[in-house]
């Protein structure tokens, strides 16, 4: 028994942050595009161990605080009581409007789809569609994507009861592929050929236009460090802002840090 | 001695199985109940949810599971018992064999199927036939009907074979029709089976989640009517438990605890019901 101890705290001790590898924890968003350029590091870097894991901004902000992680990820802004972290911008993350194919509707204001979504336009019609009721769908309560839509779109008004409610960009596309009257929310990297995203204010959500920032609804892909980064930390910042790196991040419809218009 | 070891052992399990329940119990509402206090009663008991503004109003999804239940059963029971009278009562050995099993692997189905069979299938009919976004009450209830069914059928099948065929023959002995038997006879005979089975049935649409998050659209309005999407307890607390934090961790284990009052409400009319002879 005391022998198991002793083995299991050497085991443990191996374990300790810095010889175990590198953890990664936070926001959902950001999680499935760190792991893809987390397996291309571990291959060109056999000795080193990437370990990505989920948990939300929030929780990835305050493991970084706590030490619990090398890296956090956010896809938020740092709030001011959160500021004393190092902030590394990977990418940009688009959030498009999207609405069925068959939808004659092509442009939106903003102020459009505030009053779809605060439940004040209720037709189609009204926005110059068909006669049909309007099936507004949105994210669940504490989501990353649904904060940031509250933050770029809704400013003080508040996402009406009367919406669906789905707990993924993917469970959000699939009810608008499927429902003619539907629109919802999604990161623009994931829109395929079943649904379309509008125009907001006369801009489309394209690579371009989101580069330029003609179209301004995009959240930011941070990477969250306590000081500065070392060793097999500094190692994976340092790819993941590699043209190589940025490469992958790009090709998964993120717009990556390294195309984005100096800020 | 043998018998004393096996006896020890069979108690230790049955034991621990309590023992579970206990801890189950005692965390849930550990990590529930002072948020009601601290929400206040009317807070907890309003219908505005908006747990990172300190809005944790549960009512509608307290309505919203009750409607779907309720629906559920609606379908479930009535198809239910109409197919387990015709199994016990009115159908040949072969046809027994064939359909019993058949109704039973219903049962296997993962509930992720039903809820994307609901998607493709039951959605698109309801809203292109009824209007409405078709993710409603309606379909909820539907697939879940659909759910209970196994469930209904082979505990109800159950009882109603276990009715002495003495009675059968005794009622016939006075001339009672087959119909009249089933109805007057075996059904208030194998009453107390009967309404297990629908107990359990009920027990698993109102703990449903899966399939209920993927066809009820969630949204968190009380519905007007059947048309309308809902929102029920158990799947506010699986679309929201991956980011909460704080009081919205223990907002849902709250709503946890008054999903297991519920039950336990259910239960205790249940067992009224059965044991009123």
């Amino acid at each position: 028994m005391r022998l198991f101890l002793v083995i299991s705290f050497i085991f443990l001790m191996s374990c300790a942050p810095n010889k175990c590898g590198v953890i990664i924890a936070g926001s959902t968003s950001v999680q499935p595009f760190i792991e893809k350029v987390a397996e291309h590091f571990m291959e060109e870097n056999p000795g080193i161990v990437v370990n990505v894991q989920g948990g939300g901004s929030t929780a990835g902000v305050q493991a970084t605080i706590n030490g619990t992680c090398e890296i956090g990820a956010s896809s938020r802004n740092l709030k001011p009581s959160e500021r004393d972290l190092e902030i590394v911008l990977i990418a940009l993350d688009g959030i498009a409007v999207i609405v069925h194919k068959d939808n004659p509707v092509e442009d939106l204001s903003v102020e459009q789809i505030r009053n779809i979504f605060s439940g004040k336009t209720t037709n189609w019609r009204e926005l110059g569609g068909l006669n049909s009721a309007i099936i507004p769908v949105t994210r669940e309560e504490g989501s990353g994507t649904r904060a940031s839509f509250e933050n770029m779109i809704m400013g003080d008004d508040v996402i009406s009861d009367a919406c669906l409610v789905q707990d993924s960009n993917g469970a959000v596309r699939e009810i608008i592929a499927t429902t003619p009257q539907g629109v919802g929310y999604i990161s623009v990297g994931l829109i395929d050929e079943r649904e379309k995203a509008v125009a907001i204010d006369g801009a489309q959500p394209t690579l371009a236009n989101l580069i330029t920032e003609k179209y301004r609804f995009a959240r930011p892909f941070l990477l969250l460090l306590r000081d500065e980064p070392k060793g097999d930390v500094k190692k994976f910042i340092d790819y993941t802002l590699s043209s190589e790196g940025q490469r992958i991040l790009g090709s998964s419809g993120l717009i990556p840090a390294n195309q984005v218009a100096s800020d | 001695m043998k018998d004393k070891i096996a006896e020890k052992v069979l108690l230790f399990i049955a034991l621990s199985a309590i023992l579970s329940l206990a801890l189950i119990t005692f965390f849930i509402f550990q990590q529930g109940i002072p948020l009601i206090f601290k929400a206040g009663l009317a807070n907890f008991f309003s219908v505005k949810w908006a747990p990172t503004r300190a809005g944790f109003g549960i009512l509608s999804m307290i309505v919203g599971s009750l409607m779907v239940t309720i629906g559920a059963l609606a379908v479930g029971v009535p198809f239910g018992l109409a197919g387990a009278i015709f199994l016990a009562e009115f159908s040949s050995k072969a046809i027994q064999k064939t359909l019993k099993p058949v109704i039973e692997l219903l049962a296997g189905i993962p509930s992720v199927v039903y809820g994307f069979i609901g998607i493709v299938i039951l959605v698109p009919f309801i809203r292109n036939t009824f209007g409405g976004p078709g993710f409603s009450v309606l379909a909820a209830s539907i697939i879940l009907g659909i759910m209970i069914l196994p469930t209904i059928v082979s505990i109800s099948y159950d009882a109603l074979r276990a009715v002495p065929s003495t009675y059968r023959e005794g009622s016939y002995a006075v001339g009672a029709t087959k119909w009249q038997t089933v109805v007057m006879l075996l059904i208030p005979a194998a009453r107390s089976g009967i309404v297990a089975g629908i107990i359990l049935g009920m027990g698993r649409a109102i703990g449903e989640t899966m399939a209920v998050i993927m066809i009820a659209g969630n949204a968190l309005k009380i519905p007007g009517s059947i048309l309308d999407s809902v929102r029920t307890l158990t799947s506010t607390i699986a679309l929201e438990l991956g980011y909460a934090a704080g009081d919205h961790r223990a907002a849902l284990f709250a709503c946890g605890s008054i999903l297991f009052f519920i039950i336990i409400i259910l239960n205790i009319i249940a067992i009224r019901i059965t044991g009123r002879k």
